[in-house]
């Protein structure tokens, strides 16, 4: 029984990782770059809920509402000052750096409004614990609600892809930016839309971390962020149903690692699986294999 | 052909002439007794910054592979030289020789670390391999967290549980105890030995990028498939590069476990962090640029210190700076604007105008 529910709090952690990834992945497969900045977009996401409803004292529903739309607003934002004039750059990797500081800019300014000190998070969840097998097994709300909502972000999610224009207009755009440009598609509108799905999916998953974990200080979403890099990149960056798999299975890993093997180690068990992975599938488990010509 | 090489040998002296420099003018500021004790404490650790960021520089700028784990090396380098000296602090009296065979020790762990990595993670591209080697410094910093070695009248133990499964006797020592790491090495590095470091640092990689290696390196930097096709052994030459690097940053870590009395792998000092802040380094100088990696290196340890009297806005100021001088040095709308009002085509404007007259 034990195994299933640690199983079952492997999925929940590894849903969670699913929706960061999936920001992550968006973002490279459009505009090429690793956005160091998208863990911290998660912490401004527990920090709006944590002042909307635990100091405004709204409903947890308002908070949740507030927190996407300053996400969405933010990521969207940092695209537009600190990223889109780095787009042609000559160098790939101006716009990584200009990502972290971006990413120390949001912790710093965290820093000041909220302070040092970690916040304790009231749960916006208040579905009761599952009781499974006799109570044997119980799955928390939080759980719950995390697989719940990570099943519909990613079935919503690829049904905008598939079916609408935007999410055409996104794929045409990853694939060859010039040739969409060609077809009349709005690259810089698509991009931006990116952004937006993708702080929006940032802070949900904000939400949810803060849910699970209920302990909120300016650098809680750095730890997440490389996790949901790793996942983003083990299931192979630009692919999204990799991002879910990727994530999925990342947080399984995790939480199995940290019960049956070391629980100081599981960070590393993690990465080590990930490099693992890698060795034997140099692009990730459902990443493109691209031939290089002369 | 002449020309070019001293114009070359001349670009390096004034690299060497700059450190030479800067070391001169913070002895004078020290012998008139103008810089803090915060300052002080600053100097060996801005060399170990140095250090490092040359040497990432030697991956990311010369073998054009960006690595995000470099800080993993500085821990390897740091943990096995830092052991060494606190097994030998009785045998060997002499400092300078302490350290000099803990730099060699510290060198060679992380070499072969280097080595070790290098074999699987180079085979991978961009940003898959950015992601490898940010894992395999996690790794590293975790592991280091998690050993505990001891030392009694039987021999060595080792654990990566925890100090009591060592069984050790009652006369037993810890040498490094987990997450408290190791306390007590003796503090032989100085300001002196930093430079002297950072001037073998620069020998080193300058001398391999002007060499026939260096021009391999930077040929499959350039056009792998260019540099295959001409038959350069691209596993080798990426390979040198990588350990060279890898044993540099040990170096680094050499000097900085012997800057202080306890050792511990924090996320500070030896997580990702460090790594991404020695990257910020290489990127803000100019990839492939030494001097230029000392410049902002120097520079941006510095700036929150020179800063402290802001408290608590130092570490936003920074993040500004950070995000504005990348992207007036990058943006191609900013380099065309200083093109435009550069110092030099205002004057030749000038020129051309008088001409005109």
């Amino acid at each position: 029984m034990s195994f299933i529910s640690y199983l079952i709090n492997g999925i929940s952690l590894g849903s969670v990782y699913a929706i960061i990834a999936l920001g992550y992945t968006m973002v490279y497969g459009i505009a090429k770059m690793l956005n160091f900045a998208h863990g911290d977009v998660i912490m401004v996401g527990g920090y709006v809920v944590l002042t909307v409803v635990s100091t405004m004292g709204f409903s947890p529903v308002v908070g949740i509402l507030a927190a996407v739309v300053v996400c969405t607003i933010l990521g969207v934002t940092i695209e537009r000052v600190a990223y889109k004039p780095l787009r042609m750059a000559s160098s790939p990797l101006a716009v990584l750096i200009t990502a972290i500081g971006v990413s120390y800019l949001l912790q710093n300014i965290a820093l000041l409004i909220f302070g040092a000190n970690t916040k304790s998070f009231t749960s916006v969840v208040t579905v009761p614990a599952l009781v499974l097998a006799d109570g044997r097994l119980s799955v928390s709300g939080e759980t719950q609600v995390t697989i719940l909502v990570s099943i519909i972000i990613m079935a919503g999610l690829t049904v905008f892809i598939k079916k609408s224009k935007s999410g055409q207009a996104m794929l045409a755009v990853a694939e060859d930016k010039g040739a969409a440009q060609l077809m009349g598609i709005n690259v810089n509108g698509t991009i931006a839309l990116t952004f937006a799905i993708g702080s929006a999916l940032a802070a949900i998953a904000g939400v949810l971390l803060c849910s699970a974990y209920p302990s909120l200080t300016p650098y809680t979403g750095a730890m997440p962020g490389i996790k949901a890099f790793v996942a983003a990149v083990f299931g192979g960056i630009g692919s999204i149903p990799g991002a879910m798999i990727g994530g999925i299975l990342l947080g399984i890993i995790e939480i199995l690692g940290k019960a049956y093997i070391s629980s100081q180690m599981a960070d590393a068990i993690v990465f080590a699986v990930l490099i693992v992975v890698l060795l034997v599938k140099p692009t990730g488990i459902l990443g493109k294999q691209i031939q290089e010509k002369v | 052909m002449k020309l070019k090489t001293t114009k070359l040998t001349k670009n390096n002296l004034i690299t060497y002439g700059f450190v030479i420099a800067l070391f001169a003018v913070v002895q004078i500021f020290l012998s008139a007794g103008k810089v803090s004790s915060l300052m002080q404490g600053l100097l060996v650790p801005l060399c170990v910054y140095v250090i490092l960021a040359i040497s990432l520089n030697l991956v990311v700028g010369i073998s054009g592979e960006l690595s995000l784990g470099h800080a993993g090396f500085m821990c390897v380098g740091a943990f096995a030289s830092a052991f060494f000296s606190k097994c030998t602090v009785d045998l060997i009296p002499v400092a300078g020789l302490r350290f000099l065979i803990a730099l060699l020790i510290g060198a060679m762990a992380a070499a072969i670390f280097g080595i070790l990595i290098g074999i699987p993670v180079l085979r991978l591209r961009g940003d898959y391999l950015a992601i490898v080697t940010l894992a395999f410094g996690e790794i590293i910093k975790n592991i280091a967290n998690v050993l505990f070695v001891g030392k009694d009248s039987n021999g060595f133990h080792f654990s990566i549980k925890d100090a009591v499964s060592l069984n050790m006797e009652p006369d037993g020592v810890m040498l490094i105890n987990g997450p408290q790491g190791i306390t007590g090495t003796p503090g032989d590095s100085s300001f002196l030995i930093g430079i002297l470091l950072v001037l073998v640092t620069l020998f080193v990689v300058l001398n391999l990028i002007n060499s026939r290696d260096g021009r391999a390196i930077m040929s499959i930097r350039d056009n792998r498939i260019a540099a295959e096709s001409v038959g350069i052994n691209i596993t080798k030459y990426k390979l040198m590069a990588f350990t060279v690097s890898a044993a540099l940053a040990g170096a680094a870590g050499v000097l900085y476990a012997h800057n202080l009395s306890t050792l511990t792998a924090a996320p500070k000092n030896f997580g990702y962090n460090m790594s991404i802040m020695i990257l910020v380094f290489v990127v803000l100088g100019g990839i492939g640029n030494m001097r230029g990696s000392i410049i902002s290196a120097v520079l941006l340890t510095l700036l929150p210190e020179l800063l402290r009297g802001l408290s608590d806005y130092r570490m936003l100021i920074y993040s500004i700076v950070l995000i504005v001088m990348m992207l007036f040095n990058w943006s191609p709308g900013a380099i065309e604007l200083r093109k435009r009002y550069s110092p030099k085509r205002l004057l030749s404007k000038n020129k051309a105008a008088k001409e005109v007259e």
